[in-house]
């Protein structure tokens, strides 16, 4: 039922997931009450007990779909939703669950379950994209509140959200930090890696394991190169490319190089 | 017959996709299932083949709202197995970073989530339109959690900076200062959290509950402790599965965690502060006898009170710890991998989280172990569900609803947690 004010209407969804980054929109303390001035938050299931009805402008979408009934659910929320964004990793990459993608998922549910023949799930694990047309996507394991706040405003205002695609190597310097790389011989993904956490792991001496997936046109063979001569064994570097967003293309395909 | 079904399809307000049904007949509770929709992730077994080191970052996942609490336990786990000891200004981070989580997610609890629940709300949102000044409360006093997160942690949700050994980098004594100036209000507004969850009305229920907890000799308890009960129990991590089990019931196609004679315990805020009542902070405990609490408390309505408690506990710690701290020679304890098992049980803000790893020589994960706090709460939910039901019969439909949805509410259930273990019930009918 469309609402009589003119306020746009916005959902938040959930699927396979930790429920990470629709907490990043209630950790943004300070913007929280001036978001909901903006906007109706029509449906919130983690902070609101309200029905599902009509349709939404916008749609954020937290999770991977691994589910038989999350595949037919998510073109309903597509249905429902003027446009549609996927917020983090699960949602963009298919999440840390789509390790099961490089496994054999039966074998899975039965070191996990007793009764593996009560689970029903897919043999992957899928960003939404691979499912329903997707209008932006935010990316991040967890996403960043700031870039949440960036694509909320862009939405509203009929603009493109700035959040650029490079390296995290980018922010890094901007950040004078000594390259924990080159200095240390710490092993990094930054090269590789989308920006967008703020170059978080270099500023705290640790190199960074690519929470953000991969970021535009990267090079992840000649970065494999520098690693090995770091001394990263072949099943290392499988590891390394093979967490949150293990399925991202550039990250799946050069972690498939690698390994025992 | 006089037959009547109270259903929800999707429990809001909780972390993660849930549903309950009780059904009544003649007055009296049939059944009552609490359901898990949410989908399986696997994580024991595509923990097998990591690296140890590799632990506290993946199970983080687990959890968006108390990835610390996952960390914590992987650390402890993986430094049993490797036979270190992280002791001094490194253990007292520990303590302090998990102040800051049960700032956050009690706080998120207790204002967003559970509030509303009393105050007749759909949640905080439209709470505020009318209670603006304490939702404000809630949100800056929640900030503060996510700061300790952040400064330590380098952001609130999946920290970066925690490691087996201890951490990457350890913060200056200097950098700590202006989170103890920030912890001096947040104390006052924990104290005024508790006065405010003290004047709701509470239904008066109680039941006589196997409460399970970490007890420390001195501490209230985050990452050490026996796991004690108040029925005798007193073991360590180690003796964890000798005494509990998961039993698989068909009707709700869940695996409960149980004691092993069968009995329901209930684990988090209740079960921590009515063992441990004499652990608290003399302004804690003070706060806990003003707001009319005894010092153990069978009513699960006042939860939200407890979890007060425990906030201005978290706060008053917090200050305690870096009034105290020294900085460390360096930011971690070096740890060697070898063959072996090993326990970690802590407090998360939902209670007991245990994890077992076995690791290979070259310190690989060959198996692991998870019990989150709410996979051990979930039988004594239902049987929440059926015994104060019945006394509530005379409510209307949705008053009945909304009150059986508050009474699951009372443990602040994260299925996002326990899904990765507990079976499905697709059936959304």
């Amino acid at each position: 039922m469309p609402s009589k004010n003119a306020k746009p209407r916005l959902a938040v969804w959930k699927f396979a997931s930790c429920d990470g980054c629709q907490l990043s929109l209630l950790d943004c303390e300070d913007e929280l009450l001036a978001v909901a001035q903006a906007v109706e938050i029509a449906y919130f299931p983690e902070a609101v007990r309200s029905a599902l009805s009509g349709r939404y402008d916008l749609s954020l979408v937290e999770g991977s779909i691994t589910t038989p009934d999350d595949a037919e659910r998510i073109r309903e929320v597509r249905r429902r939703s003027r446009y549609l964004v996927t917020i983090g990793a699960c949602a963009t990459a298919g999440g840390i669950q789509a390790l099961r993608n490089f496994a054999d998922v039966a074998e899975y549910a039965a070191v996990v379950y007793a009764r593996p023949d009560y689970i029903r799930t897919l043999a992957t694990s899928t960003p939404i994209a691979d499912h329903v047309p997707v209008d932006f996507e935010l990316r991040g394991c967890p996403i960043n509140k700031r870039q949440l706040v960036e694509v909320i405003s862009a939405f509203l205002a009929g603009r493109r959200p700035a959040v650029p695609p490079h390296a995290v190597c980018i922010e890094c310097k901007r950040n004078g930090n000594v390259c924990v790389m080159v200095a240390h011989g710490t092993p990094c993904l930054g090269p590789v890696t989308h920006t967008g956490c703020a170059a978080l792991c270099p500023s705290y001496n640790r190199g960074c394991y690519g929470c953000y997936g991969p970021k535009e046109t990267p090079n992840p063979p000649s970065l494999s190169r520098w690693l090995a001569a770091l001394g990263m064994d072949a099943r290392a570097l499988q590891r390394l490319y093979r967490t949150f967003n293990a399925n991202a293309a550039p990250f799946r395909e050069e972690s498939e190089r690698h390994g025992a | 017959m006089a037959r009547r079904t109270i259903t929800v399809d999707y429990l809001a307000r909780v972390e993660g996709e849930g549903a309950f049904k009780v059904v009544l007949r003649n007055g009296k509770v049939e059944n009552a299932e609490f359901r898990i929709f949410e989908p399986p992730r696997f994580f024991e077994a595509f923990l097998r083949g990591r690296a140890f080191t590799e632990a506290p970052d993946i199970t983080a996942r687990i959890c968006g709202i108390c990835p610390v609490a996952y960390q914590m336990s992987a650390v402890h786990a993986m430094e049993n197995a490797l036979g270190i000891t992280v002791a001094g200004p490194l253990r007292a981070l520990r303590r302090l970073l998990y102040c800051g989580e049960w700032i956050e997610s009690h706080t998120l609890h207790i204002y967003m989530l559970h509030a509303p629940d009393f105050l007749g709300y759909s949640g905080a949102i439209e709470m505020a339109r009318a209670h603006g000044e304490a939702v404000r409360r809630g949100l800056m006093l929640k900030q503060v959690g996510n700061e300790i997160m952040t400064l330590l942690g380098g952001r609130e949700i999946h920290p970066i900076n925690v490691r087996v050994g201890g951490f990457y980098r350890a913060p200056r004594k200097r950098d700590l200062a202006p989170l103890a100036e920030r912890l001096k209000w947040a104390r006052d507004a924990a104290l005024e959290t508790v006065r405010w969850t003290a004047g709701f009305d509470f239904p008066e229920r109680a039941r006589d509950y196997t409460f399970v907890a970490l007890r420390h000799a001195e501490e209230y308890p985050f990452n050490e402790g026996r796991i004690v009960s108040n029925r005798g129990l007193d073991i360590t991590a180690a003796q964890y599965e000798d005494y509990f089990e998961e039993s698989h019931l068909p009707r709700s196609n869940a695996l409960h965690a149980r004691l092993k004679d069968g009995k329901a315990y209930l684990v988090g805020p209740l079960a921590r502060y009515s063992l441990n009542f004499d652990r608290l902070s003399p302004l804690a405990q003070q706060a806990a006898r003003d707001a009319g609490l005894e010092p153990v408390c069978n009513n699960p309505y006042r939860s939200i009170v407890v979890r007060a408690v425990e906030v201005l506990y978290a706060c008053d710690e917090a200050l305690r710890i870096i009034a105290a701290y020294e900085e460390p020679e360096r930011p971690f304890v070096a740890a060697e991998p070898r063959a072996g098992v090993g326990f970690g049980a802590t407090e998360a803000p939902r209670g007991l989280l245990y994890h077992r790893y076995r690791l290979a020589s070259d310190g690989t994960i060959q198996e692991a172990r998870i019990v989150p706090p709410t996979s051990q709460n979930q039988a004594s939910i239902e049987e929440d569900l059926v015994n104060f039901v019945e006394s509530f019969l005379d409510l209307p439909d949705d008053a009945l609803r909304q009150r059986c949805e508050q009474t699951v509410r009372n443990y602040d259930p994260c299925i996002s947690c326990a899904t990765h273990f507990l079976r499905l019930d697709i059936n959304r009918g």
